[in-house]
């Protein structure tokens, strides 16, 4: 039972960060309609500043987050605006093999500035505590406490703010939106933002137990588009709940099933899901 | 007229040029082995054209087929020693089952569905070439892959010779491609690439056309694959990576995607300037991936296509000259 218990934990810790990054990929596919392959890129990026920025000036490490968030929204922000938009009218196969290219250059420029060894993230939260039987390190609870929070947050942006509303219209009908002003570059450039930080705010957490290396985009990636499938491309509910079942899945099929297969438990999850579904669960069949 | 002899001229002396290439470096087996090594690359890229080029699907798995290929001649060549051209004619069919089973599920989904699912299949490839240890070594690899087996008088053990029998198999591989894109069934994958709805409407039955154009293209990855085991002898999981896959589509992309000679031009292009930036190997893709985003933003068709264009242009502005034919512009507005 405890080790039940752990793996719960474990999953969700696991099935937060999916989330964070699905949402991210999920939110601008549901405005752009690009499923942007260079999102493991912002990922990446993000957790190499987060560690940098901590070792080279000493602050603390929710200072290091807090500038990695903005160097990786700024990023997203360039990507957009260098790339996809002058793609906006090419057609889809142009933006996929271009997001290819972004991986590519940011993976051999990260490796240009930091190398390729792994890097250990250390964090104030590594202490151990114990609760009912279930071990778990606080930095494992920041995970879901930081997600919870950063959902929370981004809920009431979409929906209580101007700008937050305009994503969701212009997500819903775009040329509805155009017909009541909304401005697309604005909510384009906005969305690439938000899609960045949430994926710098993943890394951060995620490096402390997961190292930080050229490569830690890779998976993370392929595992939120198959998250951002099940969930349904352009759901936020959706991603929200295909991570934590996502977590849970990989965390149990590590501990009962096998662990060396536990990365593939994803992939033939969605290809189970694919070839019966092949628009994904929960499609609006629109796209 | 005279265009026509000049493109064939062309061909006649790039035919002849690789003909006579192993003469010239007949002492480099460097220079050979990387040639042969670009030939079989370019044989697997011409595979990748035909199902995004032409077809208009962007398969993302192409590379797990390359090592499905390559992983099928290893084990069967070295476990159980069967005669090597067979175990290359098994290696292709294998690999075209593997495609037909994968296509037949894959091409139900479209366009960002498709690259998703093909780029996910690839990496459980991998991945299984990775974990499965009793069949492909895992990631030790397979070791000890025999050269094809001597035909006759022929056989294969000097670089020469290997360059050769690759040299073969290109250009069977071009004239094959080259033949399904000028037929009926190459007009019919172009028809699917710029509507399917369209296609559909005019009769065209689209999921089977898709199928056999990924097939097709499949086969070629395999084909590529197996050359590939024999040439270089070893092979590790390496070769399903996505890293593979995305050097395939760069050489695609930059010579010209949906053109007859841009796998050529692109594959040949990249394999050497790799081999010349190689003390910049883990930065090469610093200048690469950029190339890449800025080949699709300005010149989405390629050096090829790219040439072609500017052909048509030039030879636009030369018709006023000799105005013998009727000339729907008006004089006036060519005239700058």
């Amino acid at each position: 039972m405890d080790l039940f218990l752990q793996q719960v934990f474990n999953g969700l810790t696991l099935g937060s960060v999916y989330t964070l990054v699905a949402i991210g990929l999920t939110l601008v596919f549901g405005i752009l309609h690009i499923p942007n392959f260079a999102h493991g890129a912002l990922y990446l990026v993000g957790g190499y500043v987060t560690l940098m920025v901590m070792s080279a000036t000493g602050v603390h490490y929710f200072i290091a987050i807090i500038a990695s968030i903005v160097v990786v929204a700024v990023l997203a922000v360039l990507m957009e605006r260098l790339v996809f938009h002058p793609l906006r009218n090419s057609p889809p196969i142009h933006d996929k093999i271009a997001a290819i290219g972004l991986v590519l250059f940011f993976e051999a420029l990260v490796q240009l500035v930091w190398g390729t060894e792994y890097l250990r993230m250390l964090t104030p939260f590594d202490n151990n505590i114990s609760v009912a039987g279930v071990s778990m390190t606080s930095q494992r609870i920041l995970v879901i406490a930081v997600t919870v929070a950063v959902v929370f947050l981004l809920t009431l942006f979409l929906k209580k703010t101007m700008m937050g509303a305009s994503i969701l219209a212009m997500a819903q009908n775009r040329e509805g939106a155009f017909l009541v002003g909304i401005n697309a570059n604005k909510v384009a450039m906005m969305t690439f933002a938000i899609s960045g930080a949430l994926a710098a705010i993943a890394a951060s957490l995620a490096s402390p137990i997961n190292l930080v290396f050229p490569a830690m985009g890779h998976l993370v990636i392929l595992k939120a588009f198959v998250v951002v499938i099940i969930g349904g491309m352009g759901s936020i509910p959706g991603a929200i709940i295909a991570g934590l079942v996502l977590g849970l899945t990989e965390s149990m099929g590590a501990t009962y099933i096998s662990n060396d297969y536990k990365d593939m438990i994803a992939f033939l999850l969605l290809i189970i899901i694919m070839t019966v579904r092949p628009k994904g669960l929960f499609a609006k069949g629109v796209y | 007229m005279d265009k026509i002899f000049n493109h064939r001229t062309l061909i006649a002396l790039l035919v002849v040029f690789a003909l006579v290439f192993p003469l010239i470096y007949a002492d480099n087996r460097y220079v050979l082995h990387v040639m042969t090594i670009g030939f079989i690359f370019t044989i697997s890229v011409y595979g990748m054209n035909i199902i995004a080029g032409f077809t208009g699907q962007l398969s993302l798995a192409h590379a797990g087929f390359f090592a499905i290929g390559a992983y099928s001649l290893g084990i069967l060549t070295t476990r159980t020693e069967m005669n090597f051209w067979l175990a290359l004619l098994l290696a292709v069919l294998i690999t075209s089952a593997a495609g037909l089973l994968l296509g037949a599920i894959a091409l139900r989904t479209k366009e960002h569905f498709f690259a998703i699912y093909t780029l996910i299949v690839g990496y459980l490839i991998y991945l299984l070439i990775d974990k499965w240890d009793g069949l492909t070594g895992g990631i030790r690899g397979l070791i000890g892959i025999p050269i094809p087996d001597p035909i006759g008088p022929l056989n294969f053990e000097s670089a020469t010779a290997m360059y050769y029998l690759v040299l073969f198999f290109l250009l069977l591989s071009i004239f094959i491609a080259v033949r399904i894109v000028r037929s009926l069934t190459g007009r019919t994958y172009i028809a699917i690439r710029n509507s399917e709805e369209l296609a559909q409407t005019l009769g065209i039955n689209t999921k089977v056309n898709k199928l056999i154009s990924f097939v097709i293209s499949v086969a070629y990855a395999g084909l590529a694959g197996a050359l590939y085991a024999s040439l270089t002898r070893f092979i590790g999981p390496d070769v399903a990576s996505t890293n593979m896959v995305f050097n395939f589509l760069m050489y695609l992309i930059v010579g010209g995607i949906g053109t007859l000679s841009g796998p050529l031009v692109g594959t040949m292009l990249f394999v050497w300037l790799e081999q010349f930036l190689r003390s910049y190997q883990e930065y090469h893709l610093l200048i690469f991936g950029p190339i890449l985003v800025i080949m699709v933003i300005f010149f989405p068709t390629g050096i090829v296509g790219g040439f072609y264009r500017i052909k048509a242009k030039l030879q636009q502005k030369k018709v006023p000259k000799d105005n013998k034919y009727f000339n729907p512009v008006p004089a006036k507005s060519t005239k700058k």
